[in-house]
């Protein structure tokens, strides 16, 4: 795919211009030091691993990706057919970024790296992803993580 | 995305994010995030540049050092190399289809999907050395399955058995369709002197090769298929968009 501001236009306007919810304010929780932050990532790129279940239209579920899992056997199903793909077949940390942050562990920018990470497929309607999230947050904490970074697609 | 940042924010997770549609991350306003100028599917810029993917990383982990928000910054970079790929043109490692007599003979098409197939295995096997890795397997099928059942349902899409049991046929066929595109793709990045994007390699496979022709044409059937799992996968997600100019419906 190409960036979207190659994009012809009625493609980039249906994209820029689709439904999106809204939120009256933006919630707000201070975060500790990177360096004392166990970082988990969570992707909405439609990973998993190779045994685990494609995802299918409107589920709202995620896969688990353990942190020692090998990360060169992640598969993409991904529904769309509209973004770029060759970027990750060449190079997971293109959408998932796990190299690096283990890199950035072993240099003590951040302090840990979670044990769990967390794939969804995107588009997800809000409705059906709010008590999916809400329900990882309580996963996410039993992990001990202490900030999450989210990477789309 | 943004709105996964909002629920687990509200939780009590601080969370930071890299946004690749700035104009909907403005909207939907996630407690912290950096808007990226790269190409959707490459949040972190570009394939094996880790000192790059490091710094988008790392700037987004940045921000939850802040202390308010909403927070939304611009990572100002390019990908290393993004001048020199707009710049070279782009050689299409085989450059065949094999004849179709007959889109109406499923064996024929089979048969031609696999001397395809087989011509491009070479190179597939060079992406997987290469790479390290393939993404090729989310069917739990071979390549020869999948032809077959290509064919069958461009020629026989009510008579085709759904490949999986409990699934529907449009959800069998698209998961081995792209599958297959992702050996095609896979084995047409493989060569390491080309820097290729999705784009060139998608115009290479829906315009020149016979599995894009089949495709295209089970799009075209499928827009008006009495099958609703079809139908309903035609209308966005068998073909992208960029390349729906060669349908019949558009």
């Amino acid at each position: 795919m190409v960036h979207l501001r190659e994009m012809p236009e009625h493609l980039r306007d249906r994209l820029v211009n689709q439904e999106l919810p809204t939120y009256e304010s933006t919630p707000w929780v201070d975060a500790k030091p990177l360096a004392e932050s166990k970082i988990a990532i969570i992707s909405t790129a439609g990973l998993h691993r190779q045994e685990d279940s494609p995802f299918v239209p409107g589920a709202g579920d995620y896969r688990i990706i353990p942190d020692d899992a090998d990360m060169d056997t992640l598969m993409m199903s991904h529904l769309s057919t509209n973004f770029d793909r060759t970027g990750f077949f060449q190079d997971v940390n293109t959408a998932f970024p796990i190299d690096r942050l283990h890199e950035l562990d072993e240099q003590g920018v951040v302090g840990s790296v979670a044990s769990r990470h967390y794939s969804f497929m995107g588009a997800t309607p809000p409705a059906m992803m709010e008590p999916v999230a809400r329900d990882l947050a309580g996963l996410l904490k039993d992990d001990g993580v202490d900030a999450v970074v989210l990477v789309p697609v | 995305m943004g709105g996964l940042a909002h629920v687990l924010e509200d939780e009590g997770i601080p969370t930071t994010h890299i946004s690749l549609i700035r104009v909907h991350t403005e909207k939907i306003k996630p407690p912290r995030a950096l808007a990226v100028p790269f190409e959707l599917g490459r949040p972190l810029g570009a394939p094996n540049e880790p000192d790059f993917q490091r710094r988008v990383l790392l700037e987004t982990l940045k921000l939850l050092e802040r202390t308010s928000g909403p927070v939304l910054e611009d990572f100002p970079d390019l990908p290393p190399g993004t001048e020199e790929e707009e710049a070279q043109g782009w050689a299409c490692p085989v450059n065949f289809a094999p004849p179709m007599d007959d889109i109406n003979d499923a064996d024929l098409v089979y048969q031609s999907l696999l001397q395809e197939v087989n011509l491009l295995r070479p190179w597939y096997e060079e992406a997987v050395k290469n790479f390290g890795r393939s993404a090729f397997g989310i069917s739990g099928k071979t390549p020869e399955e999948i032809a077959r059942v290509i064919a069958d349902v461009l020629v026989d899409p009510l008579g085709t058995e759904p490949p999986y049991e409990g699934e529907s046929i449009g959800v069998g066929f698209k998961r081995m369709a792209d599958d297959m595109r992702y050996f095609y793709t896979e084995a047409a990045i493989a060569r390491p002197d080309q820097r290729t994007s999705d784009f060139e390699v998608a115009n290479w496979l829906w315009g020149e090769t016979t599995l894009g022709k089949v495709l295209v044409a089970i799009r075209d059937e499928s827009m008006e298929s009495e099958d609703p799992s079809l139908k309903a996968l035609a209308v966005t997600a068998m073909v992208p968009t960029h390349q729906r100019h060669r349908t019949k419906h558009g």
